[in-house]
């Protein structure tokens, strides 16, 4: 598996991690910065992460994918740090036989990640910033 | 003990981190979660609030040792 967190994400590392001669099919998903949030004008967001405790939960998710799923290979990239609309800040990738295997295990990974992974962002707005999903 | 915090609760306190006075009474997760929203009242109005202890989610029954590391854990919020 390949499990990172990094500063800036390298959209090319986890295509050239998962190919393979045997692999059939590699899904990927991008998770980008959007320059608006219920109706405000973002500007930028800042991501922080509990680094050893995030990327011991993100391996545990592709341990899992690869028991629900017939996966060949797993990458769970997550930026941190200060980010701008249109930049990249997650990427999960599969490689698989058959392509259902690979968009089922990507949905779950990317949902499961964002109710388990101690990463945190907190939005900037014109006017003021908020920390996401602090408050019910 | 010391207690890591993150994202909106290190803006609560103000600080990287709480340092849990030697004689105050934590035996569990529980009583520690208790004793930090007692403390900053403003963590109790959080949507959720986990405790890991040497980086793992924790159950509230779970004992605490200052030989651990331990973390509040706010709302998570990647992708």
């Amino acid at each position: 598996m390949l499990i990172r967190i990094v500063e800036h994400i390298d959209l090319n590392e986890a295509p050239a991690y998962l190919v393979s001669e045997e692999t059939g099919a590699i899904n990927l998903f991008v998770g980008t910065v959007r320059n608006h949030s219920k109706g405000k004008t973002v500007l930028h967001l800042d991501f922080e992460a509990y680094e050893p405790m995030a990327v011991k939960e993100m391996e545990k998710l592709g341990l899992q994918a690869k028991v629900k799923w017939p996966l060949y290979e797993v990458a769970i990239i997550h930026a941190v740090g200060h980010k701008l609309p249109g930049e990249p800040v997650v990427v999960i990738g599969v490689s698989s036989a058959h392509r259902e295997a690979s968009f089922e295990a990507c949905r779950w990974l990317i949902d499961e990640l964002k109710k388990t992974v101690p990463i945190w962002k907190k939005e900037f707005y014109e006017d003021n910033s908020v920390w996401v999903n602090a408050h019910p | 003990m010391e207690i890591l915090l993150f994202g909106i609760t290190r803006d609560i306190a103000g600080k990287p981190r709480i340092t849990v006075p030697a004689d105050t009474p934590l035996a569990t997760v529980g009583d520690l979660k208790t004793w930090l929203g007692d403390q900053y009242p403003a963590i109790k109005a959080l949507s959720s609030v986990a405790i890991a202890v040497d980086s793992e989610y924790a159950e509230d029954s779970q004992t605490i040792s200052s030989h651990s590391e331990i973390a509040l854990i706010p709302p998570v919020s990647g992708g």
